[in-house]
């Protein structure tokens, strides 16, 4: 294979080594060494994940939570194109400023459905096991000379755009792959199984109804806990839907996960751990924090019932 | 005589020896699932009802449970790094597109996005936040993902837009309404946002649970779990929707010029956000470019 996923890692952790090193150097950002520090240690992740003892990347793990828990990762005074300089941009290129930004899919679409054609002697091009991902990437690189072109600005200028959107995104940039890290810690320490055991010993699933409503609800109900479907999902599939919705009840593997995820983001609807898309609306200055909740609770009961019936009516399909 | 006795005696004894091994056996194995681990989950409610960092909560979330189990320290610190390190693929999805996006919103994408959007003339909020629904329910299905938002799309364009429709056909309405009206603009984003986003196969959900499924030796195509998606995807629309539509005749009902009821709320209401959305306050700005 020519392209694989590695070089997407190397790519990543070249950017975030070059990010980190603007913020070390930035003598105008109020906390350069410590949001600096934060994104070189994930550049390090990136870059020799495969070949850092695991032990080492777990400290570095803990070093980056402390310093995003200390409040070390803060972003700099934004410095944009003023506005006069960037409508006589809109001016000049008009609609044609969505063509990158549809390059994007456009590539990971194309890829996908190509990759298996896609073939230089006996090399096969895009990494099998990660197609997706990996026409995704190549969306990305192909996207930026694109936009590089049409804008006549320079790569430089656009590794300047991507310090400025790290910086202002924050530690929330890590906060998913967290999340995704606790769910393999809890299942390798057995939470699924003491999820499991306790939704087995007490409810009684001889019926498919009620294993439905179990999955369903319990993905809302540990998504509401955990503020993210990634890290329910794990717990909850491997606890009941695995062995009692599709090895007991012989469910589609594929409309199981579908809808269990989507009754988990029906938790995420009704949830404050859900900061980023829940509390964040603070910035449009509404004096109840849980304004935005109490909008959406109407809409995610209802759903969380549409997904148990969808489930238990298309799950031997 | 005795001999056969004594055999029957024998698989007497071992068959209650072996009676009472499995009953123990079987006690055993029900106490045997430990309930510890599930001190992890304790820490993030805790950790969160005490609003520490998420960030930190889920590290500190993560070395309960190892400590619950119990493992010894430098296997808690393997096991994250291990469990950091393979997940590596998730934050791919948002740290590979920033150069592109970063580029164009340097050369005014989202002023062209927003010149493009307010073409959509529509008379009332309810078809407003179906038209947005709509748009980012299929962006968001197409991997666009970052065309919405709340500091990027929802307080500079669609609460705006949202508050001038309802001003324009109700006239001057209260504050109270317009903090209504802003929270179902940002509700509107998240659920068109969510119930998109998981139909797209380069999607960070899908990879997850494809991922999951392998190692549970199922084997399943990206693609045909985002097709099975869909249907939820369409009663998430339907059922929103519906919503948005009865807002506008419940609107429509306490505001409509006739019944306007007096609010001495009305006057504070104009100067608190003004037509673009953006506020004089410079801490408050500071505020938006940080999230």
């Amino acid at each position: 294979m020519i392209i694989s996923i590695t070089y997407l890692y190397w790519l990543v952790g070249l950017i975030l080594l070059i990010v980190g090193g603007m913020i070390l150097l930035d003598r105008e950002h109020p906390k350069r060494f410590l949001s600096g520090g934060f994104w070189l240690i994930y550049a390090l992740i990136f870059l020799f994940g495969d070949h850092l003892p695991a032990t080492l990347v777990g400290v570095f793990v803990i070093a980056m939570a402390v310093i995003a828990g200390a409040g070390g990762v803060t972003a700099a005074k934004a410095r944009e194109l003023t506005s006069a300089a960037r409508s006589v941009s809109v001016e000049r290129l008009g609609n044609r400023l969505f063509i990158p930004a549809l390059t994007i899919p456009l590539v990971t679409v194309v890829g996908t459905l190509l990759a298996p054609h896609l073939k230089i002697g006996q090399m096969v091009l895009l990494d099998p096991k990660n197609i997706t991902l990996v026409s995704f990437g190549l969306g990305c690189v192909i996207a930026l000379a694109v936009a590089c072109y049409l804008t006549r600005d320079t790569v430089t200028q656009s590794l300047r755009e991507t310090r400025r959107l790290t910086d202002s995104l924050g530690w929330a940039v890590v906060l998913p792959q967290m999340l995704g890290m606790l769910g393999l810690v809890f299942s390798d320490a057995g939470v699924g199984k003491a999820v499991a055991h306790l939704t087995t010993s007490y409810i009684d699933m001889d019926y498919r109804i009620t294993a439905v409503v179990v999955y369903c609800v319990g993905m809302a109900l540990f998504t509401m806990v955990m503020g993210n479907g990634f890290a329910a999902f794990p717990v909850m599939t491997g606890g009941v839907g695995v062995p009692i919705l599709y090895g007991v009840y012989h469910a589609n593997p594929a409309v199981m996960v579908a809808i269990g995820m989507f009754s988990g983001y029906c938790g995420t609807l009704l949830t404050p751990m859900a900061a980023n898309y829940n509390i964040v609306p603070a910035v449009l200055e509404l004096p109840n924090k849980h304004a935005v909740i109490k909008v959406q609770i109407a809409t995610a009961l209802p759903l969380l019932l549409c997904n148990i019936a969808l489930l238990y009516f298309l799950m031997l399909h | 005589m005795d001999a056969e006795f004594c055999i029957a005696e024998n698989q007497f004894a071992l068959m209650i020896k072996k009676t009472i091994a499995d009953f123990l056996w079987g006690k055993f194995m029900e106490n045997a699932v430990n309930l510890w681990p599930l001190v992890g989950v304790l820490v993030i409610i805790a950790g969160f009802l005490l609003r520490f960092n998420p960030m930190l909560v889920v590290a500190l979330a993560a070395v309960a449970t190892g400590i619950a189990v119990p493992l010894p320290w430098s296997n808690i610190l393997s096991e994250i790094g291990t469990g950091f390190v393979k997940t590596r693929t998730l934050p791919l999805i948002i740290l590979l597109p920033l150069a592109v996006i970063g580029l164009l919103e340097r050369h005014g994408l989202r002023d062209r996005a927003q010149a493009w959007i307010s073409q959509i003339t529509v008379a009332t909020v309810g078809r407003l936040l179906i038209a947005y629904l709509l748009l980012r329910q299929l962006t968001a299905a197409f991997g666009l993902t970052g065309l919405g938002g709340h500091p990027q799309m929802v307080r500079p364009l669609l609460a705006p837009m949202v508050e001038g429709t309802a001003q324009t056909r109700y006239g001057q309405i209260s504050l109270q309404l317009r903090h209504k009206l802003r929270a179902y603009a940002a509700a509107t984003d998240n659920v068109g946002l969510f119930f998109g986003e998981d139909i797209f196969v380069a999607f960070g959900a899908i990879v997850l649970m494809v991922t999951f499924l392998h190692q549970s030796g199922i084997d399943v195509a990206p693609a045909t779990v985002a097709v099975w998606g869909i249907p939820t995807a369409v009663c998430a629309f339907l059922i929103h929707a519906t919503r948005l539509f009865l807002l506008d005749r419940q609107l429509d009902r306490a505001w409509l010029p006739g019944n306007l009821p007096q609010s001495p709320e009305v006057a504070v209401a104009a100067a608190g956000f003004d037509a673009n959305g953006i506020s004089a306050s410079p801490a408050e700005l500071m505020q938006e470019s940080k999230s």
